[in-house]
Formats: C-alpha cells, sequence, structure tokens
C-alpha cells in the first residue's frame, strides 16, 4: 500500500484574478480509491482549484500531474478524456432540456439519443440512482438533478470523481445515500475529490483531507484522526467567538406577526406556489424555517416582504394588523425589516455605492429624503454608523457593493436592516457563503436583536445553523409549512424526515423545483 | 394556371424573403444571441447582390455577394456583442442604422437600372402534379432554397448533437461553459448563420421580387422577421407557417389595392406593421393563457463572458 | 496558443466616462478620412466641409442650434427609457405623431386662431407623442409584447399617416397640388431668437428640459429609481419600486418629448407638415443618447455634435456630391464605436498565455 503512486497530483499550482491570489502555489495529491476531502472556508480558492484540475480555468504557474505524468488540460474534455469527472455546486444542467439531452451533452462521443438513455437507464440502475430519461429537468427536485450529474460522470467511467459541496442542497438522509454510493465507487477502485466545508460529514466520509485557507494549503491529515473543533481551527486559523445564546425562556411575548392559511401563487411558472402556510411569531422570539432549496423559501420570502402580496389581507397579521395587501415600504414603516438570500442585485445594486445601496431599503422609512431630494450626507452617515457597528471592512469610505467580500457586505445589507431596530426582521440564508467570522458575528446580532424584544424569522437551508440560534424550527416541504417545535429536544434526523416530505400527507401535484442558479 | 393557384404562387414570393430571413434569426436566437440587425444585414445583401450582379452580369455572384455582405455584418456584430460583451439591442440597431446607410451609398448609382430576374426552374413530373405541383415545383431557386433551410434547421436542431449543443448554449451559457463548450464559438457560427440568411433573403428582394435597387427596399420586412421568430415560438416550421402568413396578408393588401376598394392606400400599405402588432399581441396573450411559462430561450440576449 | 480575454475591472475609472466617447469620435473621424479618400475625395476637405463649415458662421451656428433642439430633446426621454431597459426604438414614431397633432391644431385653427394657438399646440404635440409611445408600453406592461418591434412597427404606421393627411384632408386647397399643408400662420409658429437665421423659442425649451431631467436624475428618488430599476430590477422590487408604473412613465415621458420635438420641428423650424418632414431624428437621437453615455448633460453635447455632422452631411451632398446616406454610415460607425468603447471602461482585455503542462 505504501508505495501506490498517486492518481492525480497539484504542484505548485497558483491562479489570479486581478490582484487577488485565489490558489498560491497549492500542493495536492490524491491516491487512488481514495475518498480525499478538500477542506476551507468559503473563498480559500477551494472551487478555484478544482476548476483548475477539470481544465475549466488556467493555471497561471504550477503543474498538474496524473498517474505521474505532467499533462495539460486546455478543456474540461481533456479532463474527462484522462477520467476526470465533476459533480458542480450549482448544478450545471439545462431545465428546458430532457435528463437523456442533459446526458448527451456531457458526453464527448455523439451518441443518438435512444442510445444515451438506454445507457443511462443501466448506469442508473447499477448505481440505485433512479432516473427517469424523458423527462425536463425543471420537473425535477434536487436530489434528482443532483443525480443526472453523478450519473451522466459516471457515464464516462471516470478514475477520479470531483465533487463540489454536494449535500448543500441534500436532506440529511439524502445525503446518507449519496455517501453509500461514494463508498461504493470508492470500492470499485475509483478516488473521489470531495469539497466541503462541513466537518462532520468530512469525518464520516474521508481517509484524507488538504485544508486550504486564503489560498494556501495550511494543513494535510487524516479526519478520522480529528475533532471537528480541530479541523475548524485548521480551516479558520484562529478560534472563532462562540455565539453566545442568551435564553430567556419564560420571555415568550405576545404574538407579533401570524400567518393564517396563506395561499400564494408562484409568479414563476416553474417555482413554487404556497399552500395554506400557517405560523405565529412572538416578540422576543427566533422562528427558523428549514427546507431542502426550492420547496417554497424564495416565494415565503416574498410574501412576508410584500414583495409578493398576498391574495387576503388577513393572511398575515403583524402586531395586530392585516398587512397582506400592503407594499414592502407600508411593511417597513411598520418596523418591519427584510434581507433577502441573493446579496448582490437583490438586497443590493452590485454597481451602485452603498449609501445609495442605504437607500434602496431605507428611501421609505430612514428620513433620507426632503422634498423629494436625496439627502447625500444623511446616507453617508449611515453607511458610517453601520460600517462601524457591524465592522464591515472596506477600503474607500463609500465603495460600490460589488468591490466588497461576500461576509463584509452581508454584514453590511444586516446591518442596515438592525440599525433601523425593526420589531420584526425576515432574514434568508443569514450566513450563506459567508466567512466564519462574519457568520459568528451576524448570528450574534440576530439574537442580541431577539434579546431586545425582536421577532426574528430565520430562513435557511443551514440546519447547523438554525440549530444555534433558533428557538422553534419549521419546516416548508413543496410551499406547506410544518408546525413549529421548540429547537430543544429537536433531532436532525426528525428534522430531516420533515425536510423529505415525511409526515405532510400525500405529495402534492406539482413536484418543487430549485431556483435558476447561474 | 386558375387564380387561386397564382395568387397561392405571389404568397410563396411574398413570403420567401421573410422565412428565409426568420430561420437564420431563430438559429441566431436558439443560441442565445438577439440579433436585432436582420433589417440591415437585409438590405446590405439586397445592396451588394443587385450591384454585383449588374457589373458582373451574374446572378449567381450576385448572391453570392448577398450572402458574403450579410456575413460581413453579421461578424461585426459578432464583434461586438460576442467579443467585447457590448450589449445586445443598441449593437443590433446600430448594425440596421450602418446597413441602411452603406447600402444607400453602394446602391446610389445603381438606382433604377433595370435587370432580368432570376427565373424559376420547374422540377421534371413533380411540377406536373396538379395544383400543388405548380404552387411548390415549379419556383425559383430561393423557393427550394427555403423549404431545404426549414428542414436543414429543423433536423440539424433536433437531431443532430451540434444542435444539441447550441440549443445548451441558448438555455444556459454557463453550464455549457462547465460542461467545456465553447460557448462564444458557437455563438459566432450561429451569428453568422443568420447573417448569410439575412443577405440570401436580401438577394431575393433585389435579383428577383423587383429586379432592381431602390434605398431602403426592406420596407421593414427585417423587423418582420424578427417578429415571426417571436411569433412562431422558436420553431422552424411553425416559422414557416407564420411567413407564409405574413406572405398571405402582404398580398392581400396588394390585391385590395388594385381592386381599387375603398380605403386609402396609405392604410393597406401600413396593414403588414399593424398586422405584426396584432399578431404579437395575440400570441402573447395566448401563451399567458395557456401558463406554459416562456418559451423563449432562457439565455437569450444575455452577454456571456467566460473566465480562463 | 495565447488568447485575449476579458477582465472586468474593480471601479470605472471616472476618466473612462468622458474618454470613451472622445475616443469614439476619433476613430470615426478616422474611419472617415479612409471611406472618403477611398471615394476618391480629398480627405481634408471633405472633414472640413462636415465638422468645421457647419459652425464658421452665424447663420451656420443657429442651424446647428436648429438641428440639436429634436435631437437633444428626444435623446433625453430615451436616455430615461434605456436607463431603466425600456427600449423605445419608435421615437421617430412618437416625432411624427407630435408634429401631426400640433400641426393638425394649426391647420385646423388657420385663419381665425390667436395667440392661444401655439400653446396649444405645443400641449397636442407632446400628448399625441406620449398617447403614441404609450402603446408599445401598455402592451410590455400587460401582454410582455416586445417592446421594441411595437414601437418601431409605428414607426412606419405613423410615416403612413403623415402621408395620407398631407396627400389628402389636410392638403393646401391653394398648394398647386402639392402634398403639404398650409404654410402655418403667425400664432402658429415659434417665435425667431435672433435675426438672421432659423433658432428659434424650441432650443430654449429644450434647453430647460436639459436641466430639469439632469437634476431629476442626479438628485431625486425618481431617478435613483430609473437608474436602479435598470442596474437590478431585483433590487429595484426589494426598494418597492414598481417596475411595470415606471415603465409607463419612461414610455410616456420620453413619447411626450419626442412630440414636443416633433411639433417644434414643425410650429419653430418647418412652418408646415409634408412627407419626408423628419430627416431620421427619432433614430438619429439613439445615437445621441449613447454617445451622451444616457446622461441629459452628456445628451445635449452629444446632440450639438451630431447636429453638426448632419448639416455638414447636407453640405457634403451639395458641394462633394456625396450620396445623402453617407451620414447614415457615419453614424453606424459612431455607435459601433461608442459602444465598444464602453466595453474597455467595464472591462480589460488581458493576455493570457496558457500554461503547458507537458512538453511533449
Amino acid at each position: 500500500m505504501a508505495d501506490r503512486s498517486p492518481l492525480l497530483a497539484a504542484e505548485a499550482v497558483t491562479r489570479r484574478f486581478g490582484t487577488l491570489v485565489a490558489n498560491d502555489a497549492v500542493d495536492l495529491t490524491v491516491m487512488p480509491g481514495e475518498i480525499h476531502a478538500l477542506l476551507g472556508e468559503n473563498g480559500a480558492g477551494k472551487s478555484t482549484l478544482v476548476k483548475m484540475l477539470y481544465g475549466l480555468l488556467a493555471p497561471d504557474a504550477g503543474r498538474i500531474l496524473w498517474q505521474g505524468r505532467a499533462v495539460s488540460l486546455p478543456t474540461p474534455r481533456a479532463a474527462r478524456a484522462l477520467g476526470i469527472g465533476m459533480v458542480f455546486q450549482h448544478f450545471s444542467l439545462f431545465d428546458a432540456l430532457s435528463v437523456a439531452e442533459n446526458v448527451a451533452l456531457a458526453l464527448d462521443e455523439a451518441a443518438p439519443l435512444p442510445q444515451v438513455a438506454e445507457r443511462l437507464r443501466e448506469v442508473s440502475r447499477a448505481y440505485g440512482l433512479p432516473l427517469e430519461p424523458g423527462r425536463e429537468v425543471w420537473r425535477l427536485s434536487v436530489g434528482e438533478r443532483q443525480r443526472i450529474e453523478i450519473v451522466r460522470c459516471l457515464m464516462q467511467n471516470p478514475q477520479l470523481l470531483i465533487l463540489d459541496e454536494p449535500t448543500s442542497v441534500l436532506t440529511p438522509q439524502e445525503t446518507e445515500g449519496l455517501f453509500e454510493t461514494l463508498r461504493t465507487l470508492r470500492d470499485e477502485g475509483r478516488a473521489v475529490l470531495y469539497i466541503s466545508h462541513k466537518l462532520d460529514e468530512v469525518r464520516r466520509l474521508c481517509e484524507a483531507a488538504t485544508i486550504l485557507r486564503q489560498g494556501r494549503v495550511v494543513e494535510r491529515c487524516d479526519p478520522r484522526q480529528q475533532t471537528a473543533a480541530s479541523l475548524a481551527r485548521m480551516m479558520v486559523g484562529s478560534q472563532i467567538a462562540d455565539v453566545r445564546r442568551a435564553r430567556a425562556e419564560s420571555a415568550a411575548g405576545p404574538v407579533r406577526l401570524r400567518l393564517d392559511s396563506l395561499d400564494l401563487p408562484s409568479e414563476d411558472p416553474q417555482g413554487t406556489s404556497l399552500k395554506g402556510v400557517s405560523l405565529e411569531l412572538a416578540a422576543g422570539e427566533i422562528l427558523g424555517i428549514a427546507g431542502v432549496a426550492g420547496n417554497g423559501q424564495d416565494e415565503l420570502f416574498a410574501a412576508l416582504s410584500g414583495e409578493a402580496p398576498a391574495p387576503r389581507a388577513a393572511a398575515i397579521v403583524l402586531e395586530g394588523t392585516p398587512i397582506g395587501h400592503d407594499g414592502i415600504n407600508a411593511r417597513r414603516r411598520r418596523a418591519a425589516a427584510f434581507v433577502p438570500e441573493e446579496r448582490l442585485g437583490h438586497a443590493a445594486a452590485p454597481r451602485m455605492a452603498l449609501s445609495e445601496n442605504a437607500l434602496v431599503a431605507g428611501h421609505a422609512a430612514n428620513g433620507f429624503l426632503r422634498r423629494g431630494f436625496v439627502q447625500r450626507d444623511r446616507m453617508l452617515a449611515w453607511v458610517d454608523a453601520v460600517t462601524s457597528a457591524f465592522d464591515v471592512r472596506k477600503g474607500p469610505r463609500d465603495p460600490e457593493a460589488r468591490a466588497l467580500s461576500g461576509g463584509n457586505l452581508q454584514k453590511f445589507v444586516v446591518g442596515r436592516e438592525i440599525l433601523r431596530k425593526p420589531r420584526l426582521l425576515v432574514v434568508s440564508q443569514p450566513t450563506w457563503g459567508v466567512d466564519a467570522g462574519a457568520a459568528s458575528l451576524i448570528r450574534q446580532a440576530l439574537i442580541d436583536l431577539a434579546a431586545d424584544g425582536a421577532s426574528v424569522l430565520v430562513i435557511s437551508q443551514d440546519l447547523d445553523e438554525l440549530f444555534e440560534i433558533a428557538d422553534r424550527i419549521a419546516v416548508i416541504f413543496h410551499g406547506r409549512l410544518s408546525p413549529a417545535r421548540p429547537a430543544e429536544g429537536l433531532t436532525r434526523e426528525a428534522v430531516g424526515l420533515l425536510m423529505g416530505g415525511e409526515g405532510f400527507g400525500p405529495v402534492a401535484d406539482t413536484p418543487p423545483v430549485m431556483e435558476r442558479v447561474a | 394556371m386558375t387564380l387561386a393557384t397564382a395568387i397561392l404562387l405571389t404568397v410563396i414570393t411574398a413570403a420567401t424573403p421573410l422565412l428565409i430571413a426568420a430561420i437564420g434569426e431563430l438559429v441566431v436566437e436558439r443560441s442565445g444571441v438577439l440579433n436585432l440587425g436582420v433589417e440591415g444585414m437585409m438590405i446590405m445583401g439586397a445592396a451588394f447582390g443587385v450591384v454585383v450582379a449588374v457589373v458582373t452580369g451574374s446572378s449567381l455572384l450576385g448572391v453570392l455577394a448577398a450572402i458574403g455582405a450579410g456575413v460581413a455584418l453579421a461578424a461585426v456584430f459578432a464583434l461586438l456583442t460576442l467579443g467585447l460583451a457590448v450589449n445586445q439591442y443598441a449593437s443590433g440597431l446600430a448594425l440596421t442604422i450602418f446597413g441602411l446607410g452603406l447600402s444607400g451609398v453602394v446602391g446610389a448609382p445603381f438606382v433604377g437600372i433595370q435587370r432580368d430576374g432570376i427565373g424559376r426552374i420547374a422540377i421534371p413530373l413533380l411540377s406536373d402534379i396538379p395544383v400543388i405541383g405548380p404552387i411548390l415545383f415549379r419556383q425559383d431557386p430561393f423557393v427550394y432554397a427555403s423549404f431545404a433551410l426549414v428542414a436543414g434547421v429543423a433536423w440539424f436542431l433536433w437531431r443532430t448533437k451540434a444542435g444539441l449543443i447550441l440549443r445548451a448554449c441558448g438555455e444556459n451559457p454557463v453550464s455549457a461553459h462547465a460542461l467545456g463548450y465553447r460557448v462564444l464559438r458557437i455563438r459566432l457560427y450561429a451569428v453568422l448563420f443568420g447573417g448569410a440568411c439575412a443577405g440570401l433573403a436580401g438577394a431575393y428582394l433585389s435579383l428577383v421580387l423587383t429586379p432592381f435597387w431602390t434605398a431602403g427596399m426592406t420596407a421593414g420586412r427585417g423587423w418582420i422577421a424578427l417578429a415571426i421568430v417571436v411569433f412562431a415560438s422558436w420553431l422552424p416550421l411553425r416559422t414557416m407557417l407564420g411567413a407564409y402568413l405574413f406572405g398571405g396578408l402582404i398580398v392581400l393588401q396588394l390585391h385590395a389595392q388594385t381592386a381599387g376598394v375603398a380605403v386609402p392606400s396609405q392604410l393597406l400599405a401600413a396593414m403588414p406593421y399593424l398586422i405584426t402588432i396584432l399578431a404579437l399581441t395575440l400570441i402573447m396573450a395566448m401563451r399567458r393563457g395557456g401558463g406554459a411559462g416562456s418559451v423563449a430561450p432562457a439565455g437569450l440576449g444575455q452577454p456571456f463572458t467566460p473566465d480562463r | 496558443m495565447m488568447a485575449l480575454v476579458l477582465e472586468r475591472r474593480a471601479e470605472a475609472g471616472k476618466w473612462a466616462l468622458l474618454a470613451a466617447p472622445l475616443l469614439a469620435v476619433g476613430l470615426t473621424m478616422a474611419s472617415s478620412l479612409v471611406v472618403f479618400w477611398l471615394l476618391g475625395q480629398d480627405p481634408w476637405r471633405a472633414l472640413q466641409v462636415y465638422f468645421i463649415w457647419p459652425v464658421s458662421d452665424a447663420w451656420g451656428l443657429q442651424e446647428v442650434a436648429v438641428k440639436a433642439t429634436p435631437l437633444v430633446l428626444i435623446s433625453v426621454g430615451l436616455a430615461l427609457c434605456f436607463r431603466s431597459n425600456n427600449w423605445n426604438i419608435g421615437a421617430e414614431g412618437q416625432f411624427l405623431i407630435g408634429a401631426i397633432c400640433g400641426g393638425g391644431v394649426a391647420v385646423w385653427t388657420h385663419g381665425w386662431g390667436g395667440p392661444w394657438v401655439l400653446p396649444l399646440m405645443l400641449l397636442a404635440g407632446a400628448a399625441g407623442g406620449m398617447a403614441y409611445a404609450l402603446i408599445p408600453a401598455v402592451l410590455k406592461v400587460r401582454l410582455r409584447v416586445n417592446e421594441i418591434l411595437v414601437s418601431l412597427m409605428l414607426v412606419y404606421v405613423a410615416d403612413l399617416l403623415l402621408d395620407w393627411l398631407v396627400r389628402g384632408p389636410w392638403r393646401d386647397p391653394m398648394g398647386f397640388n402639392m402634398p403639404q399643408t398650409v404654410t402655418f400662420a403667425r400664432d402658429a409658429t415659434l417665435p425667431l431668437l435672433f435675426d438672421g437665421g432659423r433658432m428659434n423659442l424650441g432650443s430654449v425649451i429644450a434647453l430647460v428640459v436639459v436641466v430639469v431631467a439632469a437634476v431629476v436624475m442626479a438628485r431625486t428618488l425618481k431617478g435613483f429609481e430609473i437608474r436602479l430599476v435598470g442596474q437590478a430590477p431585483r433590487a429595484a422590487r426589494f426598494a418597492g419600486f414598481s417596475d411595470t408604473r415606471l415603465t409607463i412613465t419612461v414610455f410616456a415621458v420620453s413619447g411626450a418629448l419626442a412630440g414636443l420635438a416633433g411639433v417644434i420641428e414643425a410650429a419653430g423650424t418647418v412652418r408646415q407638415l409634408l412627407p419626408g418632414f423628419s430627416p431620421g431624428y427619432g433614430f438619429t437621437a439613439i445615437i445621441v443618447a449613447f454617445l451622451g453615455r444616457l446622461n441629459p448633460v452628456g445628451c445635449l453635447i452629444a446632440g450639438i455634435f451630431i447636429a453638426i455632422t448632419f448639416i455638414g452631411g447636407e453640405n457634403a451632398q451639395i458641394i462633394l456630391r456625396l450620396p445623402r446616406d453617407m451620414t447614415l454610415v457615419f453614424q453606424g460607425l459612431l455607435l459601433f464605436y461608442i459602444l465598444a468603447c464602453d466595453t474597455l471602461i467595464l472591462y480589460r482585455i488581458r493576455r493570457r498565455v496558457p500554461l503547458q503542462g507537458a512538453q511533449t
């Protein structure tokens, strides 16, 4: 075993984007028959590295060896020809095309479609990944979409399979299924390069790990020998402040927000309609909404924010007032605040300065206007206030939103709302794709806001996050919401079953679809 | 030849330039690019077609020149929108303005020079079939070319791997790139093909339909071709249907004019444009009712710049 | 193998905002030199005819103002549309309808009007242009009908309507059967500003419009809304702005401005209606809007520049016997260059030499 030669080796691979060094002399060695973890925070350079291994990006320096031989990977086709397959984090699927067409696109030989469908059936049967070749992709669930990606890689008979954050969109049970498949592949002698920032998964699945931080390899280890805490330290490089949860159990105040069997057809024909969603949110409480992406989270956020007005005014009641017909600004004037999932493009306009982005959410209730004219000095003062309260790091005083890193921009858009001292805050994916430091600061801010008596509703796919901050957790599935249960005493398995649709009764007529990525 | 046959013949004649231009634009849009410059490429084809045909005395060279002119203009469009990721709407407009201008300059010395149009070719045996024989098989070569184009494009888009790849680039360029396809190169080919078709359609105007040059002789046909693509839901056979529908309406208007219907000639002349608006409105209203969602390629009109 | 790639600049340099249009103008001039040379003209003399002669005397300067007025008015409206991703391509039609509505008042009141006629004409022209622009806007908002195609088709319709009117019901009975209306009465014409030229009150109106539009865009919530809807439509919705209402608003404003330009042209410059009334101002204004960087003050500067080339083109037709369409060629070229130069603001072009892993 000791003198086995590596299947793949990257030697001192470097890639720059402008002034940013995304990969700085990175070394990576993957052995055959090994599940190798590539660990790192968001922005550590994991995706850049695997894109170079798959021929999507060209390295600026360094070399890549395949079975001991230096190779050049000008295209993904070249990578596939060697035996490298990749499953993308944001799936590279085509919604309007059928499963078989999607698979045919990933095959390098031109085979007639019926033949592709036949081979697809064979492979999916062999690995226990059922798929219907004729279905259009937009009709499929997220889990099924991932299956397409995996099956079409397997049809190339790869020696190395790269998976980029594959479990971020799966339920715990679906994740177990995926792990089974990956172990089968390993037992066949194939190697898997598994990219993740989830430490428990890596410890359960992988026998080797390379840890990246800020574009550099900081550690190599056997994750089975490590604790989650030690892995986290390697990843982050320092101790992250634990989120303090000052729970005054008695402080369940009066009901502030009530949804009363809210029905809302989705505006997007491929979206998920809300069906009979009811919930109650008390003052001083954090309610978490768990669920797999595409089960109606976007629609729920739009209904709560007023971007999509409800059919009945009484379906949404805030502090005793029916607000279902109110627009987003009317709700803001009632001391509600909102943080959507997409930072760039939804919460903030990428090419506008932060001061103008303060105006985006603040023109209705923040006093930025005088007789219809914009008061630039007040907006700037607001930016300064958010900057210092939420530790937003930026170069100039008032840069464009897209010039900020993900974590800093997220701190800005969360801070922009919390500084208004809202009595209701609705936030979707508060820490999606931000670094650990920023995530911890944001979660603490949410807890502190609730401690001051505000009601906070958090929509998140990150179960760890919800268990960390939420008082009660409900699950959204196919546009329906389960009753909320106290987080204390709730197990991940129970939540996972709900996320998979157990306990929701017969499956609804239309399957959920993930929002169009990319 | 009966009157009905004669009318159907003129319908096909009126529809063919629309069909050729529309089928080219369909391929362009299927690849995710919206080229609004069809009118400009078409009129360039018309001008260069007639000029070269007059100078060389060869209709074939004229047709080739027309195709070349359309392709050249399309290449400029590709350079801007694909190479430099410029706004596709604005580039298409620039193409139209430039094409209208340059065709006028090039054609100016040739205004009013008459020449013999390209004749019809009867296909032996087939043309003797009663009724449809004379309509379908005693036509000029452009009509046959338009049939071949529709069949070829339909086959290409739905029966070949290359066609699948082209549609994939129009649906989701990011994914197509991630799979290793050269999105920009594929779009370039599509745009050039669209240019060739528009140039060919222009040649039909100046070499067959009215065999001489007048400035601005396309009279909005390029824009109507764009509307036909929308009307046809980006499907080749429906594009053919749409083009013949429009052709029929144009012929109807001409007949009404000669028959001396008591409406101003300007109103009749405005009919194709009004009908285009009406057709677009109706089709969109129907789609809204049908709830089938958007049928346009999802990536249509979105610039794409690969990272490498 | 070496590849050129576009790399997004972190922050667009302020210099580039000015540099791109200037560079585009320079490139157009350079290209036109080549074209003149190819056509067997003396390039320098041709350049002089195009760019220098129009501004070399007081009469010429006034003519520049006369031509710039409709271009500036229309392009300011188009800038609002384009900024908010509304593609109103039919300003030419709205211009003609404005002229028809305003001119209709003049024809109708001919012989019995009073000082109230002119304000009524301006109002009617603006209202007519607005109503005409609302057709594509409403169809877009209600049924998502493509506004480009509808607004463009309506140009042809407006053109034919004008043609019918001046050959039919509105033809001047004393006009020897010429297809034109009566020459407007004094009450129906815009007063001239100076002797020895045709510059009229319309130019002042255009200046006022530029100032108002500049203030609205830079300092008010409405201007912010227009920019936000264009740049980030989802963020605009998050800000509580309604994109459908904004679409209606910008189409209405740009239609009204185009209509106003039309009636100013009719009442101030041509003083009657006749076929071929517009030398394509509505289309040229699209180029003016882009050259002016979709900014009202920029539109003013660009409008004056394009007006000079317009007159230069007319001069060249007479003096150099160059075809009239030459102007269109240069306008198309100019738009190509502006768009290309705009990319240089957003991106930098970088050479990438892919690394060879193995020497085989």
